[in-house]
């Protein structure tokens, strides 16, 4: 690595020598081009400032009129009442547990493909399951969403209706609930994992294999006894990955997780941080506006902490391994 | 002895399982994918017809169509395309071939490795403050461009940056030694030499922006009109140029108000189209990468 960095550096102090042999003309376009090229570089830093100034600033007054506390922990979420109450603890708590619970169930699954595609896939089947993977990450989210709230909430709302016969405190929801948002999310975030955990599989080095094999382990210890724990930082980062990707994730959910405030249970119809932006900004005014960008910095909150995750994750990887 | 035959059968029953359970999530994905493809294509399918596809829903003509949509689909990934294209390219480039290891470098690459994490959602409240009210565009098909810009701006530099990094050596070095300048070394020997990543990246946001919805519904809205060329050939130039300045909605936009509406069919329809564009990306995808590695 730092030679390479040295040979880097070397061919900067070259350049001068090419430009004195070229002429002036050749010159001038060189240093154009390089600020022109420093100023699109300079574009997506702008880009981030932008966003989190303008979010600081649509979302700071509402979150001093109203209190960070009421904002944070308070469980009414009623904007339009008089007077208005603007607790998002019930939407905060949703997205943080449909998160974990998308999480758990996509990245067992997309951990256990990733070890199918790098150690036990022949062709044609490894191919197969790539492409499709790949393809499952193409498919648009609204595409999820139809899906969900065609197919899955009317399963769901059979399943609901056994669970809860003759119940009489249930409300119920058609099929609309936690559940099914769950199930769309962790399907959404299986190309995630599984591209990432496949390369981390792919990296860890042939002697391990080798060694462990020569001991007398067999396929399946080699994989889940040695493979695994040596890979662990790259599929911790695909499954925080998948976490970022699930708790961004807005159109998927909206519709298919019936989009009401609420204790996040199984069978309740519950809103996400998202989804609590998107259904109501089309006609949200003055503090309901500010809050709901508050509702967008939280989210920003989350989101940022969790690329600081996954850098911490490599950065340890890398000086363990590099 | 009869220990060690149990241990050997209590190993084989797990080593069963943990194959099995492998086996099964892998086949779950392919299941998974067929799965959506073939139902939507057959709940889909029968509402596609020449109509759907090239009018625009309409209650005095009696029509149900995306052809609107479409136009606006186009032309949202062309204006994004157009400003994200050179932005990110001339980003990746600055950073691999200028930026050396300087403390800008880190800052931007930082920042990219955000953007590309911010949620689509908050792209769209940004959008709407900032190209919205801030710089009075509106619900336009602009703002829409402009805000997915930002979004798949890191896609295009990533990418770019990858096959930059893919570039031996020795063509800078041949081409610097030669008395090239930095600039005509990048322009003649470098892009062109990393020309199958920039096209992977420029694909990759194009099937980012079609299938994007969250970040479009509050800054290029919901129009569905499709431009009316009859006025002759400036008119035409100028109502054509004249759209982007109009709120327009795209198919996934239009797929998400319709199935909010209750219409599952005329949402299937727009589904199908949104899969065929996916499976195209996924083809060209393919071709780029076959015509990188021969």
């Amino acid at each position: 690595m730092a030679c390479k960095a040295e040979v880097e550096e070397s061919f900067h102090t070259v350049t001068p020598v090419g430009t004195v042999l070229g002429s002036g003309r050749g010159r001038t376009a060189d240093q154009v081009a390089g600020s022109v090229l420093a100023t699109c570089a300079m574009v997506s830093f702008l880009a981030v400032a932008a966003i989190v100034l303008y979010m600081v600033q649509k979302g700071a007054p509402a979150i001093l009129e109203v209190g960070w506390k009421e904002i944070l922990f308070g469980r009414v979420w009623d904007p339009v009442g008089t007077p208005p109450r603007f607790g998002i603890l019930y939407i905060v708590l949703t997205s943080l547990v449909g998160t974990c619970l998308a999480v758990l169930l996509g990245s067992s699954v997309g951990v256990l493909t990733a070890v199918f595609l790098a150690e036990l896939a022949r062709e044609p089947w490894a191919g197969i399951v790539r492409t499709a993977v790949e393809l499952l990450a193409g498919i648009p989210s609204v595409v999820y969403g139809l899906l969900g709230i065609y197919l899955l909430n009317p399963l769901m709302y059979r399943l609901e209706r056994k669970v809860f016969a003759g119940s009489d405190r249930h409300q119920f929801t058609g099929g609309a609930n936690l559940l099914c948002a769950v199930l769309v999310l962790a399907v959404m975030i299986l190309p995630t994992v599984i591209s990432v955990t496949e390369t981390a599989i792919r990296s860890v080095g042939q002697e391990l294999r080798a060694a462990s094999l020569a001991l007398g382990a067999s396929r399946m210890q080699t994989i889940f006894r040695q493979i695994l724990p040596a890979a662990r930082s790259g599929v911790a980062t695909g499954v925080v990955l998948g976490v970022g990707r699930a708790l961004g994730e807005s159109m998927a959910v909206m519709l298919v997780a019936g989009n009401c405030v609420n204790v996040p249970l199984p069978f309740c119809s519950v809103r996400f941080l998202t989804t609590a932006i998107v259904s109501e900004m089309g006609y949200a005014q003055g503090t309901h506006r500010g809050v709901l960008f508050a509702i967008g910095l939280v989210l920003f909150g989350f989101i940022t902490l969790i690329n600081g995750v996954v850098l911490g994750i490599l950065k340890k990887g890398a000086s363990k391994f590099g | 002895m009869g220990k060690g035959t149990l241990y050997r059968k209590r190993l084989r029953t797990v080593e069963v399982f943990a194959s099995a359970a492998i086996y099964g999530a892998s086949s779950l994905a392919v299941f998974l994918l067929l799965g959506i493809l073939c139902y939507v294509f057959w709940k889909g399918w029968g509402i596609l017809d020449p109509v759907f596809l090239t009018s625009v829903t309409s209650a005095l003509k009696q029509t149900v169509g995306i052809g609107g949509n479409m136009v606006n689909t186009l032309y949202i990934v062309v204006l994004t395309l157009l400003v994200v294209m050179p932005v990110g390219v001339g980003a990746a480039v600055y950073l691999n071939e200028y930026a050396g290891h300087s403390k800008g470098r880190f800052l931007v690459e930082g920042a990219i490795e955000i953007l590309a994490g911010v949620p689509s959602v908050v792209f769209g409240l940004f959008g709407m403050t900032f190209f919205g009210s801030v710089l009075h565009m509106g619900y336009s098909l602009l703002n829409g461009a402009m805000t997915l810009s930002c979004m798949v701006l890191p896609l295009v530099v990533q990418n770019t940056q990858e096959a930059l990094r893919a570039v031996p050596q020795e063509y800078r070095a041949g081409a610097l030694g030669v008395g090239a300048s930095r600039w005509h070394m990048i322009r003649t020997v470098l892009l062109p030499a990393a020309r199958p990543g920039i096209a992977t990246g420029m694909i990759l946001a194009v099937g980012r922006i079609a299938g994007e919805s969250a970040a479009l519904l509050f800054t290029a809205g919901s129009g569905r009109f499709l431009p009316r060329l009859d006025q002759g050939l400036p008119g035409n130039v100028w109502e054509l140029l004249g759209k982007v300045k109009s709120s327009g909605g795209t198919i996934a936009v239009e797929l998400y108000l319709q199935m909010q509406n209750g219409r599952y069919d005329v949402a299937f329809g727009a589904a199908c189209v949104l899969l065929v564009l996916v499976l195209a990306i996924q083809v060209l995808l393919g071709a780029v990468g076959k015509g990188a590695g021969s």
